[in-house]
C-alpha cells in the first residue's frame, strides 16, 4: 500500500478568522515556502482531503459546517487547528458568540498556536500531522483487514 | 500473419503496459518543471504515482455504486481508444471512441446531486463542443493529405497516415497549430477553471470530479494519464511516414509539445474558460479550415 504521507492533499477552512492565519497558509504555497515539494495540494475539496486545516475560532453558525466538512472526507484524515483562535478561541474566547478552538465541534489531532501562525510553525504542524496521518492509515488498515476476515 | 500485424498488435500491448506509466511520469516532470518556471523547489518526479497509491489505499465515498461503474467505464474506454489507435486502425473510429468515452466523464459527474458536479459537467460538454471540430478537421487532414501523397487515394487508416513518402505535418501545418490548441483542453491544463483542471481552487471546486473519491477518483486520473498518451501518439502521428528519422522526429516533437503545454499553462494563468471555448472555434476555422481549403484548391 501506497504510504499516504508521500500525497497528503490538503482542505483549507476558515472558521472565524481574522484573516491573518489565511494569509499565512497561503504563503506556505509561495515559492519561499513551497509546500508542494512535499506532493502537498491544497484541494478545496474534501472528498479529496486528507489533511483537514481550520483557521479561526468556532461559532454556532460554522459548527454545523465544520462538522459536515469533517464528515465527508474520507478515511484516514487528520485535523490541524492553526492559530490560536483555532485552538482554543484565542481574544476571542470570551466573546458571546464564540464557542472555543476547533475541538469543540470535531476531534483535532494537532494544534499549531500562534497570532498569526507563521508559515515555519504551519509546516512544521503539517509535517507533524502527518506522522499521526500515518498511524491512522495503519489502523484504517488493520481494521480494513479485519472487516474482510469477519465476513 | 504478416509483420505489420505482429507490429501493430505489439505496439498496442505496449500501449496498455506502458501507456500510464509513460505519462504518469511525463504529469510527474510536468509538475516539477512548472515548479522550475515558479521558481519552486517542486514535488518529487514520482509525484502523481504517489498520489494515484494513495488515492487507492483510500476510503471511496460514493453517493451511488453506479459512480464505480461509469469510472471504470470511462477507463475502458480510454485505454480501448488508445489500443485502436496504435493498433492502427481507422482514426475516425478511434475518435468516435474518445467521444463515447468522454461522454462517460460527463455521466460520472451528472450521477451525483453535488451543483459542483453538475456545473462541471455542463461546463465539460461546452469544452467538448469547442474542441471537436477540430478534432474532426485534423481527421478529414490525414486523409486528404495522404490522398495527395497517394495519387488521390486519400485513407483514414492510421497504417496508411503513417506510412507515407513524407511527414503529414509538411501539408498540415495549420491543422496541426489547431490540433495543438485543443491539447490544452484535452490536456487539462489549462484554463485554470475548466471542468477538471489540475490547479486547484476554482469557483467550481474540481469540476466533474468533485464528488468522486479514493478509488474512483484513482480511476479517472489513470484514464487521463492513458488518454495523454493517445493524445501525444496523435502529434507524433502528424512527424511519422516510412523513413527512419521520422520516428526520432515524432519523439522530439511529442516532448516540444509536451514543454510548450506546461510553459503555454504556465503564462496563462488568468485565462477563463469563456474566452477559451470563444477562441477554440475561431483557431478552428482559421487553422484547420484555412488549411483544408489550402489542400482542396491548390494541390
Amino acid at each position: 500500500m501506497a504510504k499516504i504521507t508521500k500525497s497528503p492533499w490538503l482542505l483549507h477552512y476558515d472558521g472565524s478568522s481574522c484573516n491573518g492565519c489565511d494569509i499565512e497558509v497561503l504563503a506556505c504555497l509561495t515559492p519561499v515556502y513551497d509546500v508542494e515539494r512535499f506532493g502537498i495540494i491544497n484541494t478545496g475539496n474534501p472528498k479529496h482531503a486528507d489533511i483537514f486545516l481550520v483557521t479561526g475560532g468556532i461559532n454556532e453558525k460554522n459548527k454545523a459546517v465544520v462538522k459536515q466538512l469533517y464528515d465527508q472526507m474520507p478515511e484516514p484524515k487528520v485535523v490541524v487547528a492553526v492559530g490560536i483562535c483555532a485552538c482554543n478561541g484565542g481574544v476571542f474566547k470570551d466573546a458571546y458568540n464564540i464557542i472555543g478552538g476547533v475541538d469543540k465541534a470535531i476531534p483535532v489531532d494537532v494544534y499549531v498556536p500562534g497570532c498569526a501562525a507563521r508559515p515555519e510553525a504551519i509546516i512544521d504542524g503539517v509535517v507533524k500531522a502527518l506522522g499521526v496521518l500515518d498511524e491512522k492509515q495503519k489502523a484504517f488498515k488493520a481494521a480494513k483487514k479485519q472487516k474482510g476476515e469477519n465476513k | 500473419m504478416n509483420d505489420t500485424l505482429i507490429l501493430r498488435i505489439i505496439s498496442a500491448v505496449l500501449y496498455i503496459l506502458l501507456g500510464g506509466l509513460f505519462s504518469g511520469f511525463l504529469a510527474g516532470l510536468d509538475r516539477k518543471l512548472a515548479a522550475r518556471m515558479q521558481g519552486r523547489r517542486g514535488p518529487s518526479v514520482f509525484q502523481p504515482f504517489y498520489d494515484i497509491g494513495k488515492l487507492f489505499s483510500k476510503e471511496t465515498l460514493a453517493l451511488n455504486h453506479g459512480q464505480f461503474v461509469i469510472a471504470f467505464s470511462f477507463l475502458m474506454l480510454i485505454v480501448a481508444t488508445g489500443v485502436l489507435f496504435f493498433a492502427g486502425v481507422d482514426i475516425l473510429l478511434v475518435f468516435l471512441a474518445l467521444s463515447t468515452a468522454a461522454m462517460f466523464l460527463v455521466f460520472a459527474a451528472t450521477s451525483s446531486n453535488s451543483a459542483m458536479s453538475t456545473m462541471g459537467a455542463q461546463r465539460e460538454m461546452m469544452q467538448m463542443l469547442a474542441y471537436e471540430p477540430m478534432v474532426l478537421i485534423t481527421a478529414v487532414g490525414f486523409y486528404m493529405a495522404t490522398g495527395i501523397m497517394n495519387n488521390g487515394v486519400g485513407s483514414f487508416k492510421i497504417m496508411d497516415i503513417g506510412s507515407n513518402d513524407l511527414p503529414a505535418i509538411i501539408y498540415l501545418p495549420g491543422i496541426f497549430l489547431g490540433f495543438l490548441f485543443i491539447l490544452t483542453i484535452k490536456f487539462r491544463k489549462s484554463p485554470f477553471d475548466i471542468s477538471t483542471s489540475h490547479h486547484a481552487h476554482q469557483e467550481l471546486v474540481k469540476g466533474v470530479t468533485t464528488d468522486l473519491s479514493g478509488r474512483n477518483l484513482g480511476m479517472i486520473e489513470v484514464a487521463h494519464w492513458y488518454e495523454n498518451t493517445f493524445l501525444l501518439g496523435v502529434v507524433g502521428l502528424f512527424f511519422l511516414c516510412n523513413e527512419w528519422w521520422s520516428i526520432p522526429l515524432a519523439v522530439v516533437a511529442v516532448l516540444v509539445v509536451y514543454f510548450l503545454e506546461t510553459f503555454i499553462d504556465n503564462i496563462s494563468a488568468r485565462v477563463k474558460w469563456e474566452l477559451m471555448v470563444k477562441l477554440a472555434w475561431g483557431v478552428t476555422i482559421v487553422c484547420g479550415g484555412l488549411n483544408l481549403l489550402v489542400l482542396e484548391y491548390i494541390f
